[in-house]
């Protein structure tokens, strides 16, 4: 009699348990709430990803990039060393000298040609400007998508000065197609330097405005203060770059860790911090744009007065067999090219390793268990730029 | 830091040791690269392959040494071993990219992990590049997501690019390429762009 009722009872039990789990299952997947974000909303660029929010707590992210994706390894199979120029810097226009940047050193290594002095200071200078105009537009949508509208207004405006610099200097606005292998396109307009030093010299006092308006703001650092925490281990072990890495205190900086051209000349600190959340990595690129000026800085000092800015080439020159890996410090991190020639004038194989790229990785990491509202300040803060990361 | 000068000083102890065998290396990349190279200037490069070799006489193969970068050549058996050693002995914790190459002459394609490391200071200038090989017509590579977390999406992306499976990941899918992609995997060099 007891055992068939201890049966009995442990039949129900277990039916019960069954029930109640489904019924838990049930319950928890009404829960969820499957949304879209982009590729088509103002907030998130040009890039897709999905999340399931339970109530206001993130539970689950997908990145779905490549809505902008254009196939620019491929398309660099098919045109000359030099051709490929212009189409590779579309996928970041805002920073178009920094991504010819290093496609001209692996270049350059194939060939086996190296660049006259003044070509490289003139370089390195064109980098560094274009590295202000990207961040002080990163800094715009960053601050206009945080309600903050003029930080919006501010960098936008003072873009404009470096983009005058730089138009001077290529003739475009933004596509440049500055650099190309054995130097850059043509020499420094006269009163150049002049220009160039007063500009700078005014954005130093504008980046303390900045400061103050901005970064000092109580209601800017209780959004971004112990937002996203991305711990120093797991930044080494995503393999995140750039302003996202420094803010997790690894103080990796290409130019420092493997100067190219004239940078192992110039004196400069590798800005980081160790606070890990979403305030530092916004505040590293700032950082980074007040080290930017002491470069430019000592890179017009520095620079020959005159001399070739460029290596002449053959009209269509054939690579040495082989391979090369070069890379540079972009506005987003790490930017590096694999080139592979077979001896003929086209690159046989073009890798694009981009600090976008690798930064979406951290996406998911750090939304899942944060609140949907803090959502696009971690989204930006990771420095990401989606035509960059699709190629 | 006590471990790193260690390990320095069993790397300067090696060098004495290699060098004869090392020479014949750079003097074919001199050839084909054109660069001056001397024998000094790689000399990190060097002992990382040397202390690599005497762990895995038969299984690692070097390719090049060039100034801040080297190359090796693996057996994908044998891949997750190495980079499991690579990871753990020299600190190279992250990959910067895995580029997939496609050689139809030889019927191969070949994986190439770029390792670089963020917690070891001197080995942060060197690209240390991990290679591997497959067939074209039925290309598995096991996947390195259990020793670098950062290669997800990297070798992702070289699934769908290249139509390299790798066994172990959990996500061989689409990636960058459109939802409704119904053609061979473009990087392939069989694909051809429409008109050209």
């Amino acid at each position: 009699m007891t055992n068939e009722f201890s049966e009995s009872l442990e039949k129900k039990l277990e039916e019960t348990t069954k029930l109640g789990l489904e019924v838990v299952k049930e319950a928890t997947e009404d829960r969820l709430m499957k949304l879209s974000v982009g590729p088509q909303h103002p907030g998130s660029g040009h890039f897709r990803f999905t999340i399931k929010v339970d109530g206001d707590y993130i539970v689950y992210c997908d990145p779905d990039p490549g809505y902008v994706h254009r196939g620019e390894e491929k398309m660099c199979e098919y045109r000359n060393f030099i051709q490929n120029i212009p189409h590779l810097e579309r996928p970041v226009i805002h920073d178009s000298t920094n991504i010819t940047y290093s496609y001209s050193l692996a270049v350059e290594e194939l060939l086996g040609i190296e660049v006259p002095r003044r070509g490289q200071f003139i370089r390195a200078i064109a980098s560094e400007l274009n590295r202000q105009v990207y961040t002080l537009y990163w800094l715009a949508i960053y601050g206009i998508f945080l309600g903050h509208s003029t930080m919006f207004m501010w960098p936008a405006g003072d873009r404009e000065l470096f983009i005058d610099l730089l138009t001077a200097l290529t003739g475009a606005r933004v596509t440049h197609a500055f650099n190309i292998p054995g130097g850059v396109r043509n020499d420094i307009p006269d009163g150049f330097k002049e220009k160039c030093l007063e500009y700078v010299n005014y954005f130093e006092k504008r980046l303390k405005e900045y400061e103050n308006i901005f970064y000092n703001n109580p209601l800017f650092r209780q959004r971004t203060e112990n937002v996203g925490i991305l711990t120093k281990d797991d930044a080494i072990n995503l393999g995140v770059t750039g302003s996202v890495l420094r803010a997790s205190g690894v103080a990796y900086d290409v130019r420092k860790v493997e100067p190219y051209d004239v940078y192992n000349e110039i004196d400069f600190k590798v800005q980081y911090m160790k606070t890990c959340d979403s305030f530092a990595r916004a505040y590293v690129p700032f950082l980074d744009m007040r080290e930017s000026c002491h470069i430019i800085r000592q890179l017009l000092d520095k620079m020959p007065e005159s001399g070739e800015v460029r290596m002449k080439l053959q009209s269509n020159p054939k690579g040495t067999p082989g391979e090369s890996y070069k890379r540079v410090e972009s506005g987003r991190g790490a930017l590096s090219y694999y080139i592979v020639s077979d001896g003929s004038s086209r690159p046989y194989r073009v890798k694009i390793s981009v600090g976008s790229f690798r930064n979406i990785l951290a996406l998911p990491h750090l939304l899942v268990g944060s609140r949907l509202g803090d959502m696009p300040c971690i989204y930006w803060a990771l420095n990401y730029w989606p035509v960059e990361a699709d190629r | 830091m006590y471990v790193i000068a260690r390990e320095n000083k069993k790397v300067e102890n090696k060098m004495t040791d290699t060098n004869t065998n090392t020479e014949s290396n750079t003097n074919n990349t001199n050839k084909s690269s054109n660069l001056k190279i001397v024998e000094s200037d790689l000399k990190i490069e060097n002992s990382l392959y040397s202390e690599l070799s005497s762990q895995f006489p038969d299984k690692v193969q070097l390719v090049y040494t060039k100034p801040k970068r080297i190359k090796i050549y693996v057996k994908p058996e044998n891949i997750i071993e190495v980079a499991f050693f690579l990871r753990s002995h020299f600190g190279l914790d992250h990959a910067e990219s895995v580029c997939g190459t496609d050689y139809p002459n030889e019927n191969v394609i070949e994986v190439i992990y770029h390792l670089n490391s963020y917690s070891r200071e001197e080995l942060s200038q060197i690209i240390f590049a991990l290679s591997t090989k497959t067939d074209r017509n039925s290309s598995y590579l096991p996947s390195l997501l259990p020793v670098f977390k950062s290669v997800e999406y990297h070798e992702r992306e070289t699934y769908e690019m290249l139509g390299v499976y790798f066994k172990g990941h959990p996500r061989n899918e689409r990636f960058l390429l459109p939802e409704d992609w119904a053609d061979i995997p473009p990087l392939k060099k069989d694909f051809r762009i429409k008109g050209r």
